[in-house]
């Protein structure tokens, strides 16, 4: 078996197990959690309005942090748009979302998932350079920052380089490529990143619980 | 037609003119990327060479392999370069037949011990040697007897190569190539299904010209053939780095010649030179006839997870494994909730008991 089998067989399929089984364990353990009742008596009754609110005003930095957090505020947005961009619309990503589910849509040229791809890189980067040389931010981070910050990159630049037929022969590229998505979807249960899932969810209950209370958050 | 003769002496009685032979050799050096001042080098060894003793064993094979070389529609230089070979055994192409066949076979390994090039196509089952046998004497007894007193092995085919097709999952004979079984000589894998003519001859004309075998690659192909991929040299590429690619064989794409990628094309990792030499004394080559690369010059092609699968798709993974993970993932995470929750509830009456007492 060559390393592009086994990235395109094993790897693949054990990784979207792994993926699979470790998100929905986190996300049902999470959801059915026992809650402390809640005994006081509430200063407002709209809580899910509470809650949409604040998934909503939580997409803008709050205005008394706004001038500290600007840049890494604004360059996540970039970053993240950047991946599901590159992630959704490149052609050959659309080709493996259909073997998978059937299901293809339009791409956009490769000229423009290049660029993006590439700002995409240069942001996430420079994001690591600020978390390093933060003193604030370096303290509060720990390794899980670091590794999924890595595991993030990887597919980004060795899909690059597997494209453009730089580094290694086109089927190592390849495989390095989706080895490092294997490497990806194992780590998305298990770190900070299961936050694509968690984001809105635990925004909207914060919101609700301030609701509750009184509170606009 | 004397075996002492010379290959020059050989040509000049087929007519072939000095111009003619010249223009064959610029072609070979070209094709196996020397420098044009190796021209003269290469016509006068090849001027020079006697007619080597080439043995061709044919093991599990289609005879495609052969049928390749010989099924030219015009007698090419190239043609006559093997003409003159002193081709002395050969099952499919030698008149002699049963025990005389095997009389010759063993004549020419006499005569010409360790001297000979030995040309295999097709794969060698190790596993009941009564899969394949010739006059009786298995596959693998015929290959170690016969390379023993070889100068050289070529393997012709991916058969012989890396096992081709009769390897293919399950391999229910055991099949193998060559270089699994011997280990002690120099082996140069021409592999494909079928492998070019050209590359055939190109690789029989060095070996007469240097005396040794070419620069190989990791998978012991000449690299003057096999070291670029089908992608790289491919007349669609552009199509390629456009995203315009054909989605069926008979869309708008597929007309207009877009990159087939899509289409399961194995080009990119695929390393040959159909796209420069091409088939047919140059009139086309799969791609350009609107068919993706089957990548059969690289082990394993006929499991490759399929000759219209994507290379940008898994092969193992479907809907159905991640409906299945999905359904499991719920389950197990449901129950690992409510174990939670019930260990918590405990874990609060017991606070809550200590309190009270």
């Amino acid at each position: 078996m060559t390393l592009l089998d086994f990235a395109r067989g094993p790897a693949l399929q054990w990784s979207i197990i792994i993926f699979a089984v470790g998100t929905l364990i986190r996300l049902f353990g999470a959801a059915f959690m026992l809650r402390n009742k809640v005994l006081s008596k509430p200063r407002k009754s709209d809580w899910v309005r509470g809650g949409f609110r604040t998934i909503l005003t939580r997409t803008l930095p709050a205005p008394v942090f706004e001038k500290r957090i600007r840049f890494q505020h604004y360059a996540g947005y970039i970053w993240h748009i950047g991946f599901f961009i590159t992630l959704l619309f490149f052609q050959l990503h659309i080709l493996f979302f259909k073997g998978l589910f059937g299901i293809s849509w339009p791409g956009l040229p490769n000229d423009v998932i290049m660029v993006t791809g590439a700002i995409t890189a240069a942001v996430l980067v420079a994001l690591l350079v600020r978390r390093m040389t933060n003193p604030v931010l370096r303290i509060i981070s720990t390794i899980d920052d670091y590794i999924s910050w890595l595991v993030t990159l990887a597919p980004i630049i060795t899909g690059m380089m597997a494209y453009a037929h730089m580094g290694f022969r086109y089927e190592t590229m390849l495989a390095i490529h989706l080895l490092s998505v294997a490497v990806l979807l194992v780590w998305i249960p298990f770190g900070k990143l299961i936050h694509i899932f968690l984001v809105f969810p635990s925004r909207y209950q914060q919101g609700a619980k301030f609701e509750r209370r009184g509170v606009r958050a | 037609m004397r075996k002492d003769q010379t290959l020059g002496e050989v040509l000049r009685q087929q007519g072939v003119s000095r111009r003619g032979f010249l223009k064959f050799c610029a072609a070979t050096a070209s094709m196996m990327a020397l420098s044009p001042a190796m021209v003269p080098q290469i016509a006068r060894a090849l001027e020079n060479a006697r007619r080597p003793s080439v043995i061709w064993l044919s093991f599990q094979e289609c005879t495609g392999c052969t049928e390749s070389l010989t099924r030219s529609h015009t007698p090419t230089v190239e043609g006559l370069i093997f003409d003159v070979i002193s081709l002395d055994y050969h099952h499919t192409l030698q008149a002699a037949s049963g025990t005389h066949a095997e009389e010759a076979r063993e004549q020419a390994m006499e005569e010409n011990r360790g001297k000979y090039l030995l040309v295999v196509d097709g794969s060698i089952p190790v596993g009941n040697p009564g899969y394949s046998t010739i006059a009786g004497i298995s596959n693998l007894e015929m290959l170690k007897e016969t390379a023993a007193g070889a100068a050289a092995i070529v393997s012709v085919g991916s058969c012989a190569a890396f096992g081709g097709i009769p390897h293919a999952n399950p391999n229910p004979t055991g099949a193998v190539g060559v270089s699994e079984l011997i280990t002690d000589k120099p082996i140069i894998n021409v592999s494909g299904c079928p492998p070019i003519p050209a590359v055939i001859t190109g690789v029989l004309a060095q070996y007469l010209t240097f005396g040794k075998i070419p620069e190989l690659d990791h998978l012991g192909r000449p690299v003057a053939f096999y070291g670029k991929n089908i992608h790289d040299r491919c007349y669609r590429r552009p199509f390629y780095e456009r995203g315009q690619f054909a989605e069926t064989f008979d869309d708008e794409g597929a007309r207009k010649g877009w990159c087939l990628y899509k289409l399961g094309c194995k080009g990119p990792i695929t390393y040959n030179a159909c796209a420069v030499t091409k088939w047919n004394d140059g009139v086309s080559f799969p791609i350009q006839s609107g068919h993706g690369c089957l990548g059969c010059s690289e082990p394993n092609f006929w499991d490759l997870g399929g000759f219209y699968k994507p290379l940008a798709q898994a092969t193992m993974t479907t809907g159905t494994v991640i409906a299945g993970a999905a359904a499991a993932g719920a389950a197990l995470g449901a129950g690992a909730a409510l174990l939670g929750r019930s260990r918590q509830k405990k874990f609060r009456k017991e606070v809550s008991e200590e309190s009270k007492s």
